[in-house]
């Protein structure tokens, strides 16, 4: 009896553990960033460019970056993943032919990103002559993202009742009215959550988007999606390590990252709330 | 077997029906009268539910499924490869195990199918709204919350939705699958009295597991039994002196 209740408590302690190393972990990383970037935060910081070699200044043409290419990822991927997921759930006929599509998706998923940076270079920059810019770089973030998007929206599509679509078929309602009127609309807190995950990878990623949208500087900003912009991430990346005042520009380092994991979180927030308003008025 | 005389509005012909190998019905002929309740009844798995969804071809939704033989509504197989089976689900309803509203408000729970197919003027969706909760008998219930999500009704309630919501689309013939299977029996009894209301306007065929309830509702009642269509008969004759020994025993519970 006695070893029965010590067994059970010790699990729920290796639960509880694990959950708290997570928890811990995430704190602690955001403690840490937040501590050392607070000191670089400025207002000049946030709304000047930089300059003396990017050891001074501000990091607002990053920030204006990194912004158009995640916005313009999203819009790439948003659409083509949806419509993907609802052509692999509701129309395909489940067969070989879909089994190998989600494959390719789910492989896809696994590419490095430095693979999708080279496809997007030679593809998007160089085959079809776009050069290095926010097209190229949104598109080949849309590409990155595009599984988290087909995955999240497949299983959202899954988790809208059966009974529904069948309500609305036994209606006499058109398979497509009934994906536009009923499945999808049901469906979208799950494709928003999807979304956010994949806004939050591709605000981050680095390597996609050196060789396809990045540039290592320029006080310039961009006038049409066939500029080259600077980003976020690559700015940390570019004073990190290819610089030649890599310690004088710490604080800038640790502040340019504070503030994209802050632009990651509040994009984050804005997605939640606004999932949770859909939820509260749809219920079932 | 009495066979249906003339007035009917759908009929099935050597009916087989096959889920990837097995066969679920064989040889099903059967003929449905106008402004009639129909009941099929037999034990879990005997083919009656197959064969309601393939009368308004609920059926097609399932991969893998095959038919062979008629199902003929005003003089043409449904199955013909030009007949759209929208159109065929419009003109013949259906209402579910399961109360299955949409997640929305009780208003636009009736007036979706009907915006879809074209109706946008707001005092004619009202009207249509009345109509059909009052035919459903649940205007009165629910006059006063129309705009409330219909998901809050109780599970009787909800299913008078469904059937409003079916009403809606003005069918000629309502397909009722168990609909008071999940049902609190007062519950039941309200839609026993409405299916009663409803047969003066439309035709009525529906399954049930519930042998009384076929008894008291239906005035035909069609008996299956391992997908074939055992007994065929008015409902009074089937329960009272039934032609079959297998009917027999069914009804008086020496199986399924």
């Amino acid at each position: 009896m006695k070893w029965r209740y010590f067994k059970q408590n010790l699990f729920l302690g290796v639960v509880r553990l694990s959950a708290l190393t997570i928890a811990i972990s995430l704190g602690g990383f955001l403690f840490y960033i937040f501590v050392n970037g607070l000191g670089a935060i400025s207002w000049e910081f946030l709304t000047l460019p930089p300059r003396d070699s990017m050891t001074k200044g501000g990091i607002m043409p990053a920030i204006l970056g990194t912004i158009y290419l995640t916005s313009g990822a999203i819009i790439i991927a948003l659409p083509l993943g949806v419509v993907s997921a609802v052509y692999l759930n509701e129309y395909a006929k489940q067969g070989p032919v879909v089994r190998i599509i989600r494959l390719g998706v789910n492989c896809l998923a696994g590419v490095p990103s430095i693979v999708f940076g080279l496809f997007g270079l030679g593809l998007f920059v160089v085959f079809l002559q776009f050069g290095s810019c926010i097209l190229s770089g949104a598109l080949t973030l849309g590409f990155l993202i595009l599984p988290t998007i087909i995955g999240a929206s497949e299983e959202a599509l899954k988790s809208v009742p059966q009974t529904f679509r069948e309500a609305s078929l036994g209606l006499g309602i058109s398979k497509w009215h009934t994906i536009l009127r009923i499945v999808l609309p049901n469906a979208l807190p799950g494709i928003l959550t999807g979304s956010i995950l994949g806004i939050g990878r591709a605000a981050g990623e680095t390597a996609p988007i050196m060789f396809t949208a990045s540039a290592f500087f320029t006080a310039k900003l961009p006038t049409s999606i066939f500029d080259e912009v600077m980003a976020l991430p690559y700015h940390v990346y570019v004073l990190a390590t290819a610089g030649t005042h890599i310690e004088e520009t710490r604080q800038i380092q640790y502040g340019t990252v504070l503030v994209l994991v802050g632009l990651v979180l509040s994009i984050d927030l804005i997605a939640i709330v606004i999932r949770s308003y859909i939820r509260k008025k749809k219920r079932w | 077997m009495v066979a249906v005389q003339n007035n009917n509005i759908i009929e099935t012909r050597n009916i087989n029906f096959y889920y990837g190998d097995f066969k679920a019905l064989t040889n099903v002929t059967m003929e449905f009268e106008q402004n009639k309740v129909t009941a099929l009844i037999g034990p879990s798995g005997c083919g009656k539910s197959t064969l309601l969804r393939l009368l308004n071809r609920m059926n097609d939704l399932i991969d893998g499924t095959r038919v062979e033989g008629e199902v003929v509504f005003e003089d043409r197989n449904i199955y013909d490869p030009d007949v759209d089976p929208v159109e065929i689900r419009r003109r013949i309803g259906m209402v579910f195990q399961k109360p299955n509203p949409f997640p929305k408000s009780i208003f636009n729970n009736i007036t979706y199918g009907p915006k879809l197919i074209g109706v946008k003027n707001k005092s004619e969706l009202e009207a249509l709204v009345e109509q059909s909760l009052n035919q459903a008998s649940l205007w009165n219930e629910v006059k006063d919350i129309l705009g409330q999500s219909a998901m809050m009704l109780s599970g009787g309630q909800q299913q008078r939705v469904c059937i409003a919501r079916a009403l809606a689309m003005k069918p000629d013939v309502l397909l009722m699958d168990e609909p008071t299977s999940a049902l609190d029996p007062i519950s039941t009894a309200k839609i026993e009295e409405l299916i009663e209301e409803l047969k003066k306007d439309y035709t009525i065929i529906i399954v049930t597991h519930n042998m009384q309830q076929a008894a008291r509702i239906s005035d035909y009642t069609g008996f299956f039994y391992l997908g074939k269509l055992i007994e065929y008969n008015l409902t009074e004759k089937l329960f009272t002196n039934p032609e079959v020994s297998q009917t027999e025993d069914y009804i008086t519970g020496r199986f399924g």
